[in-house]
């Protein structure tokens, strides 16, 4: 116990200062987002343009703070909207009240509801949180709107980052789908990095064609799980 | 300048304009040390600090005040209303007075008056300051009480035995200062000691073979380390800030105080740690003193000012470095370290200096 040791703290102290400091400057500099981040909610769409959502209304059932409100409607028979019977005719999900779980989005059996990164929602207006289906449901070439504008705050890139839930099926579980993209993108992204462990996916162009779409869904039906509801673009009775 | 003359030459005025300059200087040295203090403090911790509100955050503290100059008073039912709304008026007032006495810079003539830049220029201002920390612990006291409630009433009654204590040790660290200026004055009759600060800075002239300079801390070293730890303790700064310890007593003796009334404990604080600062520099670093890199006459006169306020930031650094780096006392080790260890080095260290500084001068008493 030698006679600087009260001191030599205060050195530590000292050194400190001319370190680097750990703090990120928002707005100026952004952390990076982990890629299951629980952002805002974006309803998504087929890359031939349709919608993935056909109105089940599993979401709002499983949402454990309420505040989804689906109402389906049917499909107009020479105008389908959705891929199957149904579709998802009222969507509106109230931001305040969500609590950003993600069940909503692992028990939409369509991927129609995935959640991204974005968390810069600020409304000033109790009304203007609830989004509403135009405002959730992506454009047919993959943006996505947003209430507010472009900004130094929102970055309305990381809307179109969808995260996608998952299965089993998808690339970061079973080895035989290492490199294939077991899911569908949404429009206009592409390919996820390969997870850790896989070989880098080898394509990375969005599907662009209805027909490789349809190839991506079988195999994701092949584990019985499926996207049954979604494989065949042309619709098919259930 | 007919009129700058006369205005300084009587003495109402000087000292009009002199207290209104010193209230200035000291609201804005709050600002200014506020925002150094959290910057320092961020950077020792790796972090940033405030720098959004304004250039570097500087303006960071003015909008702190406006914010709770806003705020809603919440008066409790059960406080003493008189002591409860007097006690950060009491805190303020003995703030502000000490810094009266602390000269800034040298002295310069205007016309034929001889302007002291020192509101007040008392022969016993060491005394003065004393008394007027000891004044300061009132407000505390009253703070703590009159809030009616059970974490003020801890936290007051604690911070009165602490400040009590630190004060006996402060003064007791000042004797040697005042026996060590007497020696120094000499051609006069024995025993002429002064406390005037800015005799003791007129004194600390000079310096050792042109290198080190003739400041009262390189006789008075433990004198110095002995008030540092003392004024550190009487400011309620960490790590002796137990009083106002969120974590341990919620707010201490101002829980209940909200809006402008905080705000002025909060200032106190902050001006009684410059005060004593301030007061550690005048007495042991020399004040106003250091050199003048041969700058001409119309700028030159800054220069002691300049000294003044980087001595006084050097040593409020110290202050926020211990901020950072230690833990808070527990309440008996704090008044442990006051009256068993402090207290006892401040009289062994008095009866040292005094029997050595008497040899000096009068020689062995057997002779």
């Amino acid at each position: 116990m030698s006679f600087f040791d009260p001191v030599k703290g205060f050195w530590v102290t000292l050194r400190q200062m001319f370190k680097p400091k750990v703090t990120t400057q928002y707005p100026e500099e952004k952390r990076s987002k982990p890629q299951r981040f629980h952002g805002r909610h974006v309803l998504n769409r087929y890359p031939d343009g349709m919608e993935k959502c056909i109105g089940c209304e599993l979401c709002a059932g499983v949402c454990p703070a309420r505040c989804i409100y689906v109402r389906g409607e049917d499909n107009p028979p020479d105008d389908p909207v959705s891929p199957g019977e149904r579709y998802g005719f009222i969507y509106e999900i109230n931001m305040l009240r969500c609590i950003f779980c993600g069940l909503c989005v692992e028990a939409c059996p369509t991927e129609a509801i995935t959640m991204t990164q974005l968390f810069e929602m600020s409304v000033s207006d109790r009304q203007d949180a609830i989004y509403t289906r135009d405002e959730l449901l992506m454009n047919p070439d993959g943006t996505v709107p947003h209430p507010q504008p472009e900004s130094p705050l929102i970055d309305l890139g990381e809307l179109r980052i969808a995260d996608g839930w998952m299965r089993a099926t998808a690339p970061s579980g079973r080895a035989s789908y290492e490199g294939t993209p077991g899911w569908t993108p949404t429009a206009g992204i592409g390919l996820r990095p390969a997870e850790r462990g896989q070989k880098k996916p080898t394509v990375d162009s969005p599907p662009s064609t209805a027909a490789e779409a349809s190839r991506h869904s079988d195999l994701a039906g092949d584990s019985g799980l499926g996207t049954g509801a979604s494989a065949e673009p042309e619709g098919e009775a259930n | 300048m007919g009129f700058i003359e006369s205005l300084l030459a009587s003495p109402f005025w000087s000292s009009v304009i002199k207290v209104v300059a010193v209230f200035a200087l000291l609201l804005v040295n709050t600002l200014i040390l506020i925002w150094f203090e959290r910057r320092v403090v961020a950077f020792m911790q790796n972090r940033i600090g405030p720098n959004r509100a304004g250039p570097f955050g500087i303006l960071q503290t003015l909008a702190d005040g406006l914010k709770l100059f806003f705020k809603e008073h919440i008066t409790p039912r059960k406080v003493e209303l008189g002591m409860y709304i007097a006690a950060p008026i009491a805190a303020m007032i003995p703030a502000f007075l000490i810094f009266l006495v602390i000269p800034i810079g040298r002295p310069f003539v205007i016309g034929e008056t001889l302007v002291t830049l020192q509101a007040a220029d008392l022969n016993v201002a060491l005394l003065f300051i004393l008394a007027m920390s000891s004044v300061a612990v009132y407000s505390i006291v009253l703070a703590g009480w009159a809030s009616g409630s059970k974490y003020p009433l801890l936290g007051g009654v604690r911070a009165t035995a602490q400040m009590i204590s630190y004060e006996a040790a402060m003064g007791l660290a000042l004797v040697p200062v005042v026996l060590f200026a007497s020696v120094q004055i000499g051609g006069g009759p024995l025993g002429v000691g002064t406390m005037s600060l800015s005799r003791i800075v007129e004194l600390q002239q000079g310096s050792f073979r042109g290198m080190i300079p003739g400041w009262f801390v390189f006789w008075l070293l433990p004198s110095f380390i002995l008030f540092f730890i003392a004024a550190v303790a009487e400011t309620n700064r960490a790590p002796f800030d137990l009083v106002e310890a969120e974590s341990e007593i919620v707010g201490g003796y101002h829980t209940e105080y909200s809006g402008i009334r905080f705000a002025l404990f909060f200032l106190a604080e902050y001006i009684n740690m410059f005060n004593v600062s301030a007061i550690a520099v005048t007495v042991f670093f020399g004040g106003w003193l250091g050199p003048d890199f041969g700058l001409p006459a119309w700028i030159a006169w800054v220069m002691p000012i300049f000294w003044f306020l980087a001595k006084t930031y050097a040593l409020l650094f110290v202050f926020v470095w211990l901020r950072a780096s230690l833990p808070r006392f527990r309440y008996d080790q704090l008044m442990t370290l006051g009256w068993k260890r402090l207290i006892p080095f401040s009289v062994a260290w008095l009866v040292l200096f005094a029997l050595v500084q008497a040899w000096q001068t009068f020689g062995a008493p057997w002779s």
